[in-house]
């Protein structure tokens, strides 16, 4: 399981940057959707989004998920090439598959690295 | 105990492996209160009493077959089905096979489904089909769900045009009483503008314009401008259609349509007396993901053999739940197992002759028709296979007059718009014989 | 390339060929409407009959059926559909009735639609009945829709709220979902049953009602069910019922008895519709005496009472308070009414008691079969369907792997990670049309396959071996979207 050190996590496995407000899914969330063929973005630039309003609709093959934002704030950037690459969600979540940027964007309750990794371990059972 | 194949022998040994005495200590979970309910039910009849009893209650009807020459459609049509149709349908492999959730052991109800899209697709000029809906009613309530989610909520103004079948109009204002949807053009009292009075109806609120092909009244209009106009206000187009018309009409694709829904009993499904049909559902790729419904697509398996599968099912309600387009669970299969055959049987060539068919003998019944006193057509538009006629009397009452002397007329239109109380809506069919139309212009001109 | 099976109708397709010929126009001949309203193209399949004969032969071999054998299908309830269904549904004096037809040309159909709604009113205990719904899950929308109706005319307002149990159907929370109520998750007991200390907490005065699927779908019959009832009346809750399972139910307790309110019948299963590959089905609802004004239009009813002389005449009448149409005429008559009038007319009160009894005990015979197996979650008599987990201590194979390997047994696999309460879900519902040798014959398989699961477990992860086809590749029908085919592209017509 890959988890950068300079990210945030939230509760429902999507990853703040607070350098830069940017927003997307966890290696650990990607991995269990498993074959992402659908991503929809659902928030526009300039729209101001709260802690927990949806951002995004994920669906795998076999699951469906709602991406939600872990910050609030105004979206500055929604990366568009995502609709048509769904599956840059899997091979570089971190990367190309970033989602939104949240512009001065104030994190809701979100753990570092170590804590989302410990989490995610409990899950797994 | 008709279908159950268990000895009375077999039944105690199979409760001692259970572990209980009697097929009644089975249900202790049940309040005892109302545990056994006596049912006031008609005592069993053995299969030649059960056929017996249905044959009777079924030579009850009048039927458009062997009593009543019929020239009423509104929405289920009277066609010729070729005798191949149901021999496919009798395969058990097909009926008694549930949804292809194995694709390993359902190849024959996907590659059939497949094909089904591909027919549809074909047909209206569209680029994805879904395996159907319940019926064309229900096909165009779910267009108004896909805009709907389409817009998720922000645009709410569906403008529906008062020539889209009645009832298809009743279904979609149930099925979005709790959306909060704002209906313009619903107005059964000004139902003549065709696509032009709709135009100024669409603003940038709109999500959905709704219209028929050929519409109700028989009308055929090329919606071209309108879908145009609907584009340039970001709304979508759906175009109810008629799949006996597009064989020959100009595909809805071709205008520019977002949508294509429609009945296709008229393609090998019995009148059966309205159900089940077949609601057929085309439209866009770029809208695949909103459609309600299984969809079929291709791939291989691991043998290399080329294969199909139900494919995008994170769409649908057994994983999406509450946020699911749709619940619909429901493929028709059968059905459009149904239509394929029919389409495939009669082929490019047949299905040319049946809608020529439809279209020379309408033609005909009309002029004969619009040659009696008092009786005309009410509108001047091209039409396919059904047409308003204008009667000197309520339609009503040509229609039991008619009725008496063993005719099926049209379907009254006063019921569904007040000011039409003296129109006839006339289809004329393949089935409907020269002498027939003959028979029903002597008999009007008797009246 | 892969290789090809059996090609699709438009690769058999030749130009020129030509199956059933329409017989020539008898009419003096009218101008076609002006070209730009005609199509240019019509790109169809053109073959002979016998060739569609013989592809249509071909694919009908590569399903299983429940005419091929056993189907065990967890809430499908893939029981044997009598054949003199498919010979009374197709009589001509149904086939070919047209649903505009005036009432007095057709009271042969009215009278069985009419009974119908009677005989399911006495079958369930429930005061009304609509025909009208085309599926289980239209049954549903138009009981959701009709529970909304009934609190809107009563103006509470604030009822927004529905409670469903985590075991309940997807099309429980979508039904939902289509007319924006909120869904509140029920979680259930150890036993498999709703838990009543969190529905007694979700219960409140913004509660439109729950959606009760009983016996749920761990096939278990809810042991607290008249408290659950009595817990989202005394809020003002509407109780839905999800008739899924009620084959389980017949002759032996109604759903109306228990204070229903609501209660969609699938035809397609309790009464012998076939499946037909996913539908048709049919889905009437039965209400309670305080949902009667809300069924939807039309109903069957008398319209003249008929006397010792005169049957009464039928005709259709419109509730109160409708919640209007839920689909064009008047419901799935041929294939779904007719279909299950002879079922229920060939079972009379007996035989449909008998239904249920033998459908619980196939399902707990199976369980007994396979109990020390398989680890069964919620070990206790069931109803007509039970849950097994399909995963070992210490083995990496999972049900799926199970469900494909039964196909090499010559079995229908068990329904999938449903519910989602139970971890690797095999949900199994063998019906009452299966013998004692069959449940046999499946119940040592799947005691086979659990040995071969540790000592031979890649038997599993290949399966199936034996069928004409194997494994799928998903991804790449997700991925790519090969939705249709078309005509070869040197097709000349």
């Amino acid at each position: 399981m890959n988890t950068p050190s300079n990210l945030k996590y939230a509760k429902s496995d999507e990853w703040f940057d607070p350098a830069t407000g940017t927003v997307g899914i966890s290696d650990y969330a990607q991995n269990q959707l498993s074959d992402i063929v659908f991503v929809e973005i659902l928030v526009e630039e300039g729209e101001e989004v709260t802690v927990g309003k949806a951002i995004a609709s994920v669906e795998s093959v076999k699951a469906s998920s709602e991406i939600y934002a872990p910050a609030a704030g105004k979206v500055s950037a929604v990366n568009k090439g995502l609709s048509d690459k769904p599956e840059t969600l899997n091979s570089d979540p971190y990367g190309e598959g970033w989602m939104i940027k949240i512009e001065s964007g104030q994190a809701g309750e979100v753990m570092d690295a170590s804590e989302y990794e410990k989490y995610c371990e409990g899950r797994s059972h | 105990m008709t279908y159950i194949p268990i000895s009375s022998a077999e039944r105690d040994a199979m409760l001692k492996t259970v572990g209980v005495k009697s097929l009644d200590d089975l249900f202790e979970a049940v309040p005892a209160k109302h545990r056994f309910p006596e049912l006031n039910l008609p005592p069993a009849l053995t299969e030649m009493e059960a056929a017996a009893h249905l044959g009777e209650l079924a030579s009850t009807n009048e039927n458009v077959r062997e009593h009543l020459i019929s020239f009423l459609g509104a929405g289920a049509y009277h066609h010729y089905v070729p005798s191949v149709v149901d021999h496919m349908l009798r395969r058990g492999e097909f009926y008694t096979a549930y949804t292809p959730y194995q694709p390993e052991i359902s190849q024959g109800t996907l590659q059939a489904i497949f094909e089904y899209q591909s027919l549809m697709t074909n047909l209206t000029g569209m680029e994805v089909s879904n395996a159907s809906h319940y019926d064309g009613a229900t096909a165009a309530a779910e267009a108004v769900n896909l805009a709907y989610a389409q817009y998720r909520g922000k645009r709410k103004k569906l403008v529906l045009s008062p020539a889209v079948n009645p009832q298809y109009r009743e279904v979609i204002r149930t099925y979005t009483q709790g959306m909060g949807v704002d209906t313009a053009g619903d107005d059964a009292e000004n139902h003549d503008g065709g696509p032009e009075a709709l135009i100024p109806l669409i603003d940038e609120s709109t999500m959905l314009v709704t219209v028929q092909y050929p519409d109700f009244f028989g009308r055929i209009y090329d919606y071209t401008d309108l879908i145009k106009v609907a584009h340039e206000k970001g709304a979508l187009v759906c175009v109810v259609a008629n799949p006996t018309a597009l064989v020959m009409l100009k595909t809805p694709g071709e205008m520019g349509a977002d949508i294509v829904v429609g009945e296709a009993q008229p393609f090998g499904i019995p009148l059966w007396y309205g159900g089940p049909y077949l609601g057929f559902f085309t439209t866009k790729k770029s809208y695949v993901h909103k459609m309600a419904g299984r969809l079929v697509g291709e791939t291989v398996d691991v043998r290399g053999n080329r294969s199909y599968v139900l494919t995008l099912t994170a769409r649908e309600q057994h994983i999406k739940r509450e946020r699911a387009t749709s619940n619909i669970c429901t493929n028709q299969g059968l059905l459009a197992l149904c239509a394929s055959v029919y389409m495939s049987t009669l082929g490019k060539q047949g299905l040319q002759e049946v809608a020529n068919l439809c279209y020379q003998k309408a033609h005909y019944a009309a002029s004969e028709l619009s040659k009696l006193d008092g009786f005309g057509l009410c509108h001047t538009e091209p039409y396919f296979h059904e047409f308003v006629l204008c009667c000197p009397k309520p339609a009503s009452e040509v229609n039991q007059y008619l009725l008496d002397n063993g005719i099926l007329g049209g379907y009254d239109l006063g019921k569904d718009y007040p000011d039409m109380q003296n129109h006839l809506l006339v289809a004329v069919t393949e089935m409907n014989s020269k002498d027939e139309i003959d028979t029903l212009v002597e008999i009007l001109k008797e009246m | 390339m892969a290789n090809i099976v059996e090609p699709t109708i438009f690769e058999l397709s030749s130009p020129g060929r030509r199956g059933v010929t329409m017989p020539a126009s008898d009419v003096p001949e009218a101008s076609l409407p002006p070209k730009e309203l005609l199509r240019s193209e019509l790109p169809l399949p053109e073959l002979a009959e016998v060739d569609v004969v013989r592809h249509y032969m071909k694919l009908s071999k590569f399903n299983y059926s429940v005419d091929d054998g056993f189907y065990p299908l967890g809430s499908c309830t893939m029981k044997y559909n009598p054949k003199i269904n498919e010979d009374t549904c197709r009589l001509p004096g149904f086939l070919f009735t047209h649903p505009l037809q005036p009432i007095e040309t057709v009271q042969g159909n009215l009278a069985l639609m009419f009974e119908m709604q009677e005989w399911l009113k006495e079958i369930s205990g429930f005061a009304g009945v609509t025909l009208q719904p085309a599926a289980g899950a239209h049954g549903e929308f138009t009981g959701v829709l009709m529970m909304a109706a009934y609190h809107k005319l009563r103006s509470d307002t604030k009822r927004t709220k529905m409670l469903i149990p985590d075991a309940a159907h997807g099309t429980n929370p979508a039904s939902v979902g289509m007319l924006g109520m909120q869904v509140v998750t029920i979680p259930s007991d150890e036993r498999g049953n709703v838990d009543l200390e969190k529905l007694k907490a979700a219960c409140d005065d913004t509660v439109v009602g729950m959606m009760l699927t009983n016996p749920n779908t761990l096939g278990m019959f809810d042991e607290h069910i008249e408290e659950v009832v009595k817990l989202v009346k005394d809020c003002g809750g509407l109780m839905y019922g999800d008739g899924a399972n009620l084959n389980a139910l017949l002759g032996i307790v109604r759903p109306g008895d228990l204070g229903f309110d609501v209660m969609h019948f699938n035809l397609h299963k309790t009464f012998s519709v076939p499946h037909g590959g996913g539908g048709p089905g049919s889905g009437p609802v039965g209400v309670s005496q305080r949902l009667v004004d809300f069924l939807p239009s039309p109903l069957v009813g008398i319209v003249e009472e008929g006397d010792d002389e005169m049957a009464p005449l039928y005709g259709f009448v419109t509730p109160k308070n409708s919640i209007g149409r839920m689909k064009a005429f008047h419901g799935h008559f041929g294939g779904g009414l007719v279909r299950s009038y002879t079922y229920i007319a060939m079972h009379g009160p007996d035989g449909l008691k008998d239904i249920a009894q033998y459908a619980v005990l196939n399902a707990n015979y199976l369980q007994a079969r396979l109990r020390g197996t398989y680890h069964i979650p919620y070990d206790r008599i069931c109803m007509h369907e039970f849950v097994m987990e399909g995963q070992f201590e210490g083995s990496d194979v999972r049900a799926l792997d199970i469900s494909k390997r039964l196909m090499d047994y010559n079995f229908h696999p068990p329904t999938n990670y449903f519910p989602l309460i139970v971890h690797e879900a095999l949900m199994i519902e063998p019906t009452e049309t299966e013998n004692k040798d069959t449940l046999d014959r499946f119940a040592d398989a799947l005691i086979k396959i659990a040995e071969e699961a540790k000592t031979q477990p890649e038997l599993l992860h290949n399966a199936p071996s034996t069928t004409q086809f194997g494994r799928m590749d998903e991804v790449k029908a997700a991925r790519e979207l090969v939705l249709c085919c078309w005509l070869p592209e040197n097709y000349e017509a």
